[in-house]
């Protein structure tokens, strides 16, 4: 902030306190700065809250409504607990991707804090939200909470119809299966109430349909057999556990199918955001830290109030280094800040090895880019695409390869001429879902014999499955019906069974 | 545009439900951790909740996800001293391999407990949720030493702690009125005439001199008012009211020959721990009178109750003697509700027996709101048993359990205190 900023205008009001009216008067100001930049964003709902309902929206995932689980009650204990205690803070903010955007703001905030969380939620995510391709794909921002409601109150019909105990159980599986109930491949259809409410019903009963008919017991003339013995199912593994259950596990009833599908849509809807951390965290510290110091230069904010939010942000944006005892890994807000703020400085004053690295974007406008790169990478691409010298340098970043085969460690790269690619090579995979999580397969279900499904693990460098891996397969099994075995495939090519549930549904439930 | 919404005053326990769902769910762990904490506690500390802690691994989500092993390559920040090719030894307890991001640790360290709190009444509700005493009639409740202090409006006498300003001023102002109206009238008069002379005459006229001196006796006797009397002071009024309690008496009476073992008297304390916790929930004030017998019975203190060692004979007839004398000098002026237990292993003095039914029928039974027996034996009921069953019918207040173990207590005590129609 240069000493010749002109100050011409009254500052706004910064008591520690917020009202309504402050509230009202500093949107109004970070949204006319936010246009000026050109952020595209969701209409906005600010909703004030006290810390209770703060917990209330942590334990059921961030979500205004969520039907009734467990473990949502369970993780509210935990947050509970942690926070009577002191042992942990809540955040100050949580934003939910709809359309209007909701951002709580936590009604023990001051009123810097009000106005950080309002740049950084209801402006920073907010445009992301709206703008980044992976966000548009997966999830309908207009739908969301309609979509919410409708899961609330079908799974309540069943918790009626059907009995809690017996909801609670499909739950529990199909929970165990939340991470592995995306197509990463492949674009979600849209979510819509209506079309769900109207729908519901006909592919209830057509995927009933479908399924006895995978399963008829007709005998097959014996001509056939042949053809039938070539004949996989699923015809190509299947990475979509969920979806394949819906599909085609012989022995749910349609209303089951129902709320595993409700299951894999609200899983899906979390899937951008796990894949995007270090841009939208980045994206929106960097525009709350950009929007702020605009109106500070504009002669709006007290110093006072720049005393407080600086405060706050630079603790946001720590970095502890490897060795320091509150090492968690790379935090995410730190190094999309950086990395934000360094693709501004290669736009507007690069050096030579930026003109080398990124030939593209150096001496580019820099807004343009921006939205280019918010708009069209996840975090595997934007790190790949974006991280300069200069950020791996100011971050000290090394690479360290674990073999577990080996005795010692290796520093396999650092931050040097030589380690550069490298470095960056190992951190944009370790922001791949695709390595970071197990690679699982629906492998193949015995048709003409004893039904049994097979899962594979392709296992990718040696890495195996954790122990929870039995668990899941068992809530695999309830969900299926019949047995279900887990085989992992080494990458030298052999194969061989890790678990094996058997499970036979229609003797132990009397079907 | 934007919206601001106002959410404070909504709905505070959007998490209840969940709340209760994962009480529900893990009731059995629940129930087994307020089970080991009244095991520890004494029969009368019951005023707090408990802190209940389950084992992570009954209530973890499993997913699928990567273990340790096999090689991970990570990214690490704060270089100081590493150059490329540099080979470390692993840094203990294998931290900074496994997955990366945090979650090599959360599989290490997810072995801890799950610790939460259930609040007092959580706590008793996983014992009493379906429960509720048999014949729960309220006999003579009130407790004669215990009072409530309430205002009743105002008295004229009381201690000056108790004034009350405001009225005994308001009070005052009214009497100096009164007193005063039949001077004012006359002062005004005066007053009024001296004017009318002052007009016409001069200062020191003997009319005029005449006037002032009338007027100046008036003044005087309004001034001699007194501006407070005593007569004035009001005084706020607190009564007390006989503040209604229930109370209840608890009669622990268990046999302590040499047949009981501590086995059984373990069973036993369990059961009269139980039935504490129970009245505690119905009756404010509870008087437990422990009774332990036997050839002769005696009446002891908590401690010796449970832990000191007797041998010898059984006649439970003596304890039930006793009983009846501490009803009839204590207990029995219609305040009290009173509730008796019998644990024993059934073992009697052969014809003993039929004289302790004869007492209960008559001298107990009849002024007791409830009393259960317990038989603790691991075989076939004994002699007393087969006496006390021929009370059942005719006693609705009289229930009997056999019990064989402890695993056995907690369905029994269920069962005595069923709810009942």
């Amino acid at each position: 902030m240069s000493a010749k900023r002109p100050k011409r205008k009254q500052p706004l009001p910064s008591p520690g306190e917020w009202t309504f009216e402050l509230i009202e008067a500093y949107h109004l100001e970070i949204d006319r700065v936010a246009r000026e930049y050109g952020l595209d964003t969701y209409p906005n709902q600010i909703e004030l809250i006290t810390s209770e309902q703060m917990m209330d929206a942590y334990s059921s995932v961030g979500m205004p409504v969520n039907y009734h689980h467990w473990s949502f009650g369970k993780s509210f204990m935990h947050t509970e607990k942690g926070y009577r205690r002191g042992q942990m803070g809540l955040a100050y903010e949580i934003v939910i991707n709809s359309n209007p955007c909701i951002a709580y703001l936590m009604e023990e905030n001051t009123m810097t804090m009000q106005a950080l969380v309002i740049a950084h939620a209801a402006y920073g995510h907010n445009s992301f939200f709206k703008g980044n391709y992976l966000f548009k794909q997966w999830t309908n921002a207009d739908a969301i909470v309609d979509y919410l409601i409708f899961a609330r109150n079908y799974l309540s019909e069943c918790e009626e119809r059907y009995g809690e105990e017996e909801v609670e159980l499909l739950l529990d599986s199909c929970h165990a299966l939340m991470n592995v109930g995306v197509d990463r491949y492949k674009r979600p259809a849209k979510l819509s109430l209506n079309k769900e409410l109207t729908r519901q019903r006909e592919r209830a009963e057509y995927l009933q349909s479908q399924v006895n008919d995978l399963w008829r017991t007709l005998p097959a003339h014996q001509a056939k057999t042949q053809t039938f013995e070539e004949k996989r199912f699923p015809s190509e593994p299947q990475e979509n556990l969920l979806y394949f259950i819906e599909k085609n596990a012989p022995l749910l009833e349609p209303w089951q199918r129902e709320v595993v599908r409700i299951v894999r849509k609200i899983g899906q809807y979390f899937f951008p955001q796990r894949q995007t951390q270090v841009m939208n965290e980045g994206w929106a510290t960097y525009w709350h830290y950009t929007l702020l110091n605009t109106l500070y230069d504009e002669g709006l904010l007290t110093d006072s109030f720049m005393m407080e939010f600086l405060h706050s942000h630079t603790n946001v944006v720590y970095q502890p280094s490897y060795n320091e005892p509150w090492y968690r890994g790379l935090n995410p807000y730190a190094l999309g800040f950086a990395m934000w703020q360094d693709i501004r400085r290669i736009c507007e004053h690069p050096t030579d090895e930026d003109r080398h690295w990124f030939p593209d974007i150096a001496g580019s406008n820099w807004r343009e880019t921006f939205d280019f790169a918010m708009r069209n990478f996840k975090d595997e691409s934007f790190v790949a695409q974006f991280l300069s010298p200069k950020v791996m340098r100011d971050f000290r970043l090394f690479a360290i390869l674990d073999d577990d085969k080996e005795s010692k460690l290796k520093v396999s790269a650092i931050h040097d001429e030589a380690g550069y690619r490298r470095v960056r090579e190992i951190l944009s995979d370790n922001y791949n879902l695709g390595s970071r999580e197990p690679n699982l397969q629906v492998w193949n279900v015995d048709l003409r014999g004893d039904r049994s499904l097979t899962l594979r693990h392709q296992a990718y460098l040696r890495r195996p499955l954790n122990g929870d891996a039995e668990e899941v397969v068992k809530h695999v099994a309830r969900l299926w019906g019949f047995v279900v075995r887990m085989e992992v495939a080494h990458e030298d090519g052999r194969v061989e069974v890790l678990h094996e549930c058997r499970r036979d549904r229609r003797k132990s439930d009397g079907h | 545009m934007v919206r601001i919404i106002d959410r404070r005053f909504d709905s505070k326990n959007k998490s209840t439900v969940n709340r209760q769902r994962f009480m529900r769910r893990f009731k059995n762990q629940i129930r087994e951790a307020v089970a080991d904490a009244i095991s520890g506690r004494s029969i009368k500390d019951l005023d707090n909740g408990e802190s209940v802690s389950i084992p992570s691994k009954d209530l973890s989500e499993p997913q699928f996800h990567h273990g340790k092993g096999g090689i991970w390559e990570n990214v690490f920040t704060g270089n100081d001293q590493f150059s490329s090719g540099d080979q470390i030894n692993r840094p203990p307890g294998g931290g900074g391999s496994g997955s990366g991001k945090g979650k090599a640790s959360k599989d290490g360290e997810g072995e801890d407990d799950f610790v939460f709190n259930l609040s007092r009444e959580e706590f008793l509700d996983v014992f009493f949720d379906d429960l509720a005493l048999p014949n729960l009639v309220k006999t003579q409740l009130a407790r004669i030493h215990e009072y409530k202090s309430q205002r009743a409006g105002f008295t004229n006498d009381g201690t000056p702690a108790n004034i009350n300003v405001v009225r005994s001023l308001r009070g005052a102002l009214g009497r100096r009125l009164a007193l005063a109206s039949p001077y004012s009238g006359k002062l005004r008069e005066l007053q009024k005439q001296l004017e009318e002379l002052l007009e016409t005459r001069p200062n020191d006229d003997p009319e005029v001199l005449k006037l002032k001196d009338e007027i100046g006796i008036l003044r005087a006797k309004i001034d001699a008012i007194p501006f407070i009397d005593t007569f004035d002071l009001r005084f706020n009024n607190r009564i007390k009211v006989p503040k209604p309690t229930t109370q209840a008496v608890m009669f622990c009476i268990m046999d302590v020959s040499g047949s009981m073992d501590e086995g059984k008297k373990a069973t036993a304390k369990r059961f009269f721990m139980l039935l504490y916790l129970f009245l505690t929930r119905t009756y404010e004030h509870i008087e437990v009178v422990f009774i332990r017998h036997h050839t002769v019975a005696k009446e002891v203190n908590e401690e010796d109750f449970f832990h000191s060692r007797e041998s010898g004979g059984t006649v439970v007839s003596s304890a039930l003697d006793l009983m009846k004398e501490v009803l009839q000098q204590r207990y029995l002026n219609g305040a009290w509700n009173i509730y008796g237990a019998q644990a024993s292993d059934g073992d009697n003095w052969e014809n003993d027996s039929p004289h302790c039914r004869e007492l209960l029928a008559e001298s107990i039974l009849p002024f007791l709101q409830y009393f259960a027996y317990i038989e603790i034996t691991p075989g076939e009921p004994q002699n007393l048993w087969r006496e006390y069953e021929k009370l059942l019918g005719a006693h609705a207040n009289f229930a009997m359990q056999h019990i064989e173990g402890l695993p056995d207590i907690y369905p029994v005590f269920r069962e005595l205190f069923k709810k009942r129609l």
